[in-house]
């Protein structure tokens, strides 16, 4: 057979492709690294980092949430401290907001990351396609705020079981398990088991996909075979794992109380945590699988089925939306255009007066200088301070009647021109002020007294000022 | 035939279409309104007048109805018409078509979802309830699906230097659905962002009411007969003519699981 020469249908060879492109933003990563300014990347191992931040992710990921960026950049941090721990907190964050801003790819239309790869079609021509993929996911929480999830082409680049069966894999980890347990290795039996928990959490996934799918309409999924399907599947593997793993538990406890090294203790006491934790996540993943039928039979209830349809109608979502999803982007210009022309309604075009608008159009374009224009000095004139200041204030406050009692304008005066020859002033523009003060603007503003003057036509007799010799009062604002 | 109209029924009749016009403006709140509609109903010569006035603005009569009020649509090219390219104005220029397609797509999942089934667009009583979270997560789950139906076969990605070519559903599965912003607003360039964007638009445009504070929308009469007598008919036809439905009446497809 000559070798060199392309073959359709060879998937691996697209397949190795894709795999190695999951692990080109790791790779960027270390090699953008140099251009950062604000920091001495050289001492950081970015890559590292980003595998431990899909970790961390991946960790987090449980049945409904994922995780908050300000979570998984606060659990990294110890981990990145440790690659430079001279430098400050503030460096370690940014680096890892850096990083996981960087899986996110945000500076992207639609965070995500592309790579061309060739395909030979059946009739022998080359074809250069495009893969799409994600590594970290934005996604809205039910509270509407933003968290992170791995996609699956981060959970297979994160394990290294790269275009593998999630069953498959499922096995092929459990199995290894044992091995590396028999055979002491248990650092690896760790990773081993962390393998196993991922792909539980997977299956997780693909039944809160359905179940979401339902919620929105029970038609949408296909619960008379693939879904059964899925459940029994679960089910098996639950079944599988929870028997296996109890037995992976005493193996390592047997392990954990025979090794006499302390390293060798310590890694099985760890791994006794991890396959714990793989139990837990089973026993909640079998705790979905159970209420997944009462969700159908009650989201069947809720979108019941009515009869035939009274009068011919379209079906948009079967009809129309679908067909348009599956049609290219070109050719889906013109209909969902006629949708939104159509579905929009109509809107009132805003005419300007036929008078203004000539004298718009006439008027000469005005000059502009593309600096704009000067920017005036402004002229700066020193501000008159209070004349009075807070003291003075205080003292006529103080001097002020009290609530219920009444005060000549004279005597007022009198007082305050023996504490203070600024005073009178003051006192004089207080009084002025309160001469028809307004009780229902003092109500709404919800002052609890109110200075009243009255002029009751005696005559004021004063060096000074002049006029009427006002009665002042305080009332009560009730 | 000629007749004559006196003028003061001219006024009425346009009064009446200056009603429709105001999206939000309900015959039930508005006794004169209501009148108008009623006369409408009852009145032949009225009616023609009221329709031949719309008619000459570049409008259409779509329904008139105690509940919807009269419901007005614009013929191709009228002023009264709103067009993708102002509705998606901020979008970037290399991105454009995907991006128009992705608007009207969302414009279309809104009625999908408002309406779910052919009997709730044909029921007169039917009110709908709309979401963001409800919308995007029914597209992502038809492009999941179509998604499905490729995978393991050479067509699973798309070809590379043809973008035009690319399916819709692609597109929208790459869409992130949303990005974490730093005022903390939706991305306006994520699927969400444009569902939202879409819902906000028609709620304007008196087609939806806000009920609630999560972010849920009701429909009111007015969209049920838009959609049904326009929008969907139109995008019907327009699928028909791509060859993309088999060319048969709505009606024998309605029953038939899985279109």
């Amino acid at each position: 057979m000559q070798t060199g020469v392309p073959r359709a249908g060879d998937g691996g060879l697209a397949r190795r492709l894709k795999a190695l492109a999951c692990t080109a933003p790791l790779h960027d990563l270390d090699a953008r690294k140099s251009r950062l300014d604000w920091v001495d990347a050289e001492r950081y191992q970015m890559a590292e980092i980003g595998l431990q931040a899909i970790d961390e992710v991946t960790l987090a990921m449980d049945f409904d949430h994922g995780a908050a960026q300000p979570d998984v950049v606060r659990r990294l941090l110890p981990f990145i401290g440790a690659h430079a721990p001279d430098a400050p907190v503030e460096e370690h964050e940014r680096v890892g907001r850096w990083v996981i801003e960087n899986l996110i790819n945000v500076g992207s239309l639609d965070r995500g990351f592309a790579v061309d790869y060739g395909s030979v079609t059946a009739d022998g021509r080359y074809v250069r396609r495009r893969f799409d993929f994600k590594l970290l996911v934005e996604l809205a929480g039910p509270d509407g705020e933003v968290y992170l999830r791995t996609s699956d082409e981060a959970i297979n680049v994160l394990v290294g079981a790269l275009d593998t069966d999630v069953e498959s894999a499922q096995v092929a980890a459990e199995v290894k398990l044992e091995n590396l347990i028999s055979r002491g290795l248990l650092g690896d039996a760790r990773l081993a088991a962390e393998q196993a928990r991922y792909r539980t959490v997977q299956y997780a996934e693909a039944l809160r996909q359905k179940l979401d799918a339902t919620r929105r309409d029970v038609r949408s999924v296909d619960w008379l075979a693939a879904v059964p399907a899925l459940l029994d599947e679960a089910l098996t593997h639950i079944e599988g794992r929870y028997r296996a793993e109890t037995a992976i538990l005493d193996h390592i406890a047997t392990a954990r109380d025979e090794a006499t090294e302390p390293s060798r203790r310590r890694q099985a006491a760890e791994l006794v945590g991890v396959v714990r934790d793989c139990i837990q996540r089973h026993t909640q993943l079998q705790t979905r699988l159970q209420e997944a039928g009462a969700v159908f039979r009650a989201e069947q209830d809720r979108q019941q089925f009515a009869g035939r349809p009274r009068r011919a109608a379209i079906d948009v979502f079967g009809q129309l939306l679908r067909p348009c999803l599956a049609l290219h982007v070109a050719t889906a210009v013109e209909p969902t255009a006629a949708f939104f022309r159509a579905g929009a309604g109509v809107r009132v075009p805003s005419v300007p007066s036929l008078g203004g608008l000539v004298e718009t159009l006439l008027a000469p374009p005005s000059d502009r200088d593309p600096l704009g224009e000067a920017v005036p000095v402004p002229e700066l004139a020193p501000a008159a301070p209070d004349p009075f200041g807070a003291e003075r204030w205080g003292r006529v406050d103080a001097a002020l009647p009290a609530a219920g009692k009444a005060v000549r304008l004279s005597t007022l005066l009198a007082q305050a021109r023996a504490a203070d020859p600024d005073l009178p002033r003051l006192v004089a523009l207080r009084v002025l002020h309160a001469v028809g003060s307004a009780v229902t603007t003092a109500r709404t503003q919800g002052d609890a007294e109110l200075l009243l003057a009255v002029d009751d036509g005696t005559v004021l007799r004063d060096a000074e000022y002049g006029g009427a010799d006002l009665l002042v009062g305080t009332a009560e604002v009730l | 035939m000629t007749r004559s109209v006196p003028a003061v029924d001219v006024e009425s009749a346009a009064r009446l279409v200056a009603h429709g016009m105001r999206p939000k403006a309900l015959p039930a709140r508005d006794p004169g309104y209501a009148d108008l509609v009623r006369r409408y109903r009852e009145d032949d010569a009225f009616a023609d007048t009221v329709q031949r006035v719309a008619s000459g603005l570049g409008l259409v009569v779509l329904a008139v109805g105690p509940a919807s009020g009269l419901v007005l649509a614009a013929v191709e090219d009228s002023a009264f018409e709103i067009r993708m390219d102002e509705y998606a104005r901020r979008t970037v220029l290399a991105n454009r078509q995907a991006d128009k397609v992705m608007h009207g797509l969302a414009h279309l999942a809104v009625a999908a979802l408002a309406f779910p089934r052919a009997d709730d667009l044909a029921d007169d009583t039917y009110v709908g309830r709309v979401s963001v979270d409800q919308v995007d997560g029914a597209v992502r789950e038809a492009c999941r699906a179509l998604s499905e139906r490729v995978a393991g076969t050479a067509e699973a990605d798309p070809v590379s230097d043809a973008p035009q070519l690319e399916e819709v559903w692609r597109a929208w599965s790459r869409r992130p659905e949303a990005t974490a912003t730093k005022d903390g607003r939706a991305g306006e360039a994520t699927t969400r962002g444009i569902v939202g964007k879409a819902l906000r638009f028609l709620a304007e445009q008196g087609f939806l009411v806000p009920v609630g504070p999560d972010g849920v929308y009701r429909t009111t009469p007015r969209y049920q007969v838009q959609v049904r007598e326009l929008a969907a008919q139109r995008t019907f036809d327009e699928l028909l003519a791509l060859g993309v439905l088999p060319a048969a009446g709505p009606d024998s497809l309605a029953g038939v699981a899985g279109v």
